[in-house]
């Protein structure tokens, strides 16, 4: 039995940051930042970067979503790894990107970008092989996992995977855990009641379940479920495991 | 022929029954438990991940070849059953179905139909068709007996009566039952509606039934259920109609035991069903029981328009398993009625667009987050998202414009307005100098972020621009640095 050779340790990355998180979420991203370059890694962030396309592409507009998406192809010339700090983003642009372009004059470009997209808690754990070493207090956290990371990227077991070398965190299961917590993008504002009746009941189940706050590697799902429950008056909240993670490894005053 | 228009607009109440739904305690409760314990059934039946995975790709498989001989197939299935004594009837719409269906029962003056399971019969509203139109047409699926008994339409593919309580049927039953007591014990109630049911196929004309697969080799119409009551529609009454969509074709028998092992488990989260009836001919000479006429009914209603498309004929693949449903976050919240078409949901959202056309049913395909448990647990690999995608696409064209296979109702969703908005956000987010211009002042006048956004702040505090993008928050640290 051979194990799997680790991919070579990368020495500089590309950083997709994500529209959302660029308005809504800056200091997550710039957390991921702070940590990939903790471990060592030169972290490149393009300037004219903007969106992968997914907010139309999933609204029946791929026409839109490919221009937007060509507009990206030419940032990331050096063979390096693209980190996306969220599962939905990272998963349009490694598997929906390639049937985007098909038969598109960019489909080999678009393809060869799409290839080297790595999501963030993925590249932590599988390619740097980061040992988290847990400064803070014992406390219990749930992770929710955005639906299309946790389908097409198993996010959800690398954020397990790194919440557990944390050791005075417990990581806590939530009550439908696997289940999607309505976002979807342009869903919740098109199917408000729809929408709102599953964010109501994910919220629920994060607070139901024993934890102290939430994780998640995804800037929409958060943006949902934070929303919620600051509308519901709550003070439960959930933050990005990026932030998270450097929180608990001493990165964070 | 005399017809009788079919009229669903399920775009037209949708997102009002969608809001009732969720505002339903009771509804929200009993589909969560219903749709839980079925998830766990399913799953206790693939212990073995890559067993099931292997399964699924086999179903489609199976599935893909079929539907890439379907006209052949057609033919052959036609041909096959017909030398068998069976005698095959096309229909395009439901209207041409119901009648095909009545003409044949009226020419034995029937005035009794007994009725197995069938959704395409649900498709073309059968019953009120035969009852307009003189003929009794009664329900022998326990379900669908309930459902039948209390005006309602199923709100499952599977089970369709899972959105009524132990209490409503009980008094269901003793209302319209004669000499039934009121009681709510499962196993007396399954036993009053059986016992009502036994002098029906007796007295029943004519027996209805829909057909799970149809054998092209050999001619065989296989029928999949749990009471018994489909083999006793199909062998009691003197003349068996089976009605059915085009897709449900298969090639060979062999086809039929990778598709059979995987349904029942995906559906009911059996290994296997009580029933399977193999229906291959009309009573012959010398024998004692079976029907001594036997039809089927092939209905197209919008099929092959989904056959025309190679992406979105793979909607064709589905064998009808409710899993979809099952573990659909959307179906568990709102139920089956809420769709207010015959399929609900995930496969009722794909399918429906192609039976009824986009106008009417352009609020289904976008009401999906696409979290993907559908196309995770379909057995025969519908990448279900990506149809809803497709959908949402063709609804949000330009009715104007010339495309390879229009769909019914092409642009109902299109408005110059929204494509505007669309375009330009492309603009913005296609070109630097213009996102840096945007979020610059997004972020600046982020103390006007308007307080209403549509349907997010509904549930949710507005969506508010941080102090400074991540694109700026780079930029100072690395002149910082
Ligand atoms: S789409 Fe797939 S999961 Fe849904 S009913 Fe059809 S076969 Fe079953």
């Amino acid at each position: 039995m051979h194990a799997t050779p680790a991919p070579a340790r990368p020495g500089d990355v590309y950083f997709f940051g994500t529209c959302l998180l660029d308005l809504f979420l800056p200091e997550a991203g710039l957390d991921a930042m702070t940590l990939l370059e903790r471990e060592g890694v030169r972290v490149h962030f393009p300037q004219a970067q903007s969106c992968c396309g997914q907010p139309a592409f999933t609204s029946g507009q791929p026409g839109e979503a490919r221009e937007v998406a060509r507009s990206q192809l030419g940032l990331f010339d050096q063979p390096w790894p693209i980190v996306v700090p969220s599962g939905s983003c990272g998963g349009m642009i490694k598997h929906h990107w390639p049937t985007l372009f098909a038969g598109d004059a960019d489909e080999a470009r678009a393809c060869a970008v799409a290839g080297r997209v790595v999501e963030f808690a993925d590249f932590l754990l599988n390619v740097l092989r980061i040992e988290l070493r847990d400064q803070g207090k014992p406390t219990k956290v749930a992770v929710h996992t955005s639906c299309s990371a946790r389908r097409e990227m198993n996010t959800h077991v690398h954020g397990w995977a790194l919440v557990d070398q944390l050791a005075q965190v417990e990581r806590v299961v939530h009550d439908h855990e696997s289940e999607c917590c309505g976002f979807g993008g342009v869903f919740s504002l098109r199917h408000p009641d729809i929408s709102g009746a599953m964010v109501s009941d994910k919220s629920a189940a994060l607070q139901d379940s024993g934890a102290v706050e939430f994780v998640t590697a995804d800037g929409g799902c958060l943006l949902n479920i934070n929303g919620k429950l600051a509308h519901d008056g709550k003070a439960f909240r959930g933050k990005h495991l990026a932030s998270f993670l450097l929180e608990r490894t001493g990165g964070k005053a | 022929m005399s017809t009788h228009p079919i009229t669903v607009h399920p775009a037209r109440s949708f997102k009002a029954n969608s809001h009732d739904a969720v505002n339903d305690p009771h509804l929200r409760k009993s589909f969560r438990g219903a749709m839980d314990f079925l998830m766990a059934k399913r799953a206790a039946q693939f212990p073995d991940h890559n067993e099931l995975e292997a399964l699924r790709s086999l179903g489609e498989t199976v599935r893909q070849r079929c539907l890439a001989k379907l006209p052949q197939l057609l033919e052959k299935l036609e041909a096959q059953l017909t030398a068998n004594g069976v005698k095959v009837h096309w229909a395009e719409t439901p209207e041409e179905a119901n009648a095909i269906i009545h003409g044949l029962i009226a020419a034995r003056n029937g005035k009794l139909a007994v009725k197995g399971k069938s959704m395409v019969s649900e498709e073309t509203e059968l019953n009120h068709y035969l009852e307009a139109h003189g003929v009794q047409a009664v329900e022998s699926d326990m379900g669908e007996y309930i459902v039948q008994l209390a005006g309602e339409k199923p709100s499952h593919i599977i089970m369709p009566a899972i959105h009524k309580t132990k209490a409503q049927i009980a008094t269901l039953f003793h209302d319209n039952i004669p000499a039934a007591p009121y009681t709510e014990d499962v196993d007396e109630l399954i036993q009053l509606g059986r016992n009502a049911l036994r002098g029906m196929y007796l007295k029943a004309d004519v027996g209805i039934s829909g057909v799970n697969f149809a054998v092209a080799e050999t001619g065989t119409l296989c029928l999949v259920e749990n009471e018994g009551n489909g083999r006793m529609c199909t062998t009691v009454p003197d003349m068996h109609i089976a009605i059915t969509g085009i897709e449900k074709v298969v090639e060979k028998l062999s086809d039929v035991i990778p598709l059979y092992s995987i349904l029942p488990r995906s559906a009911t989260g059996q290994a296997i069903t009580t029933y399977f009836n193999m229906i291959s001919r009309p009573r012959q000479p010398g024998e004692k029981d079976g029907p001594r006429e036997v039809h089927l009914v092939l209905l197209d209603n919008g099929r092959s328009q989904a056959y025309a498309d190679e992406q979105l004929r793979k909607t064709l693949q589905c064998i009808r398993c409710g899993a979809c449903m099952n573990h659909c976050p959307v179906y568990s919240r709102i139920g089956g009625h809420a769709y207010g078409t015959v399929y609900p949901g995930p496969i009722g959202k794909i399918i429906s667009p192609h039976m009824l056309g986009l106008n009417d049913t352009q609020d289904l395909p976008t009401a999906s987050s696409l979290c993907g448990a559908c196309g995770e647990v379909c057995p025969v690999r519908i990448p279900i998202p990506e149809m809803l995608m497709r959908l949402r696409e063709e609804a949000a064209r330009d009715p104007e414009e010339k495309v390879p296979h229009p769909l019914a109702g092409q642009g109902a969703a299109y408005s110059p307005q929204l494509a505007r908005v669309w375009s330009l956000w492309r603009t913005v987010y296609s070109r630097p100098a213009l996102y840096r211009a945007f979020s610059w002042l997004a972020t600046r006048l982020r103390v006007f972020t308007p307080r209403r956004q549509l349907g997010w702040t509904v549930h949710r505090t507005p969506l508010t621009p941080a102090k400074q993008s991540l694109h700026e928050l780079v930029r100072q640290r690395q002149s910082s640095r």
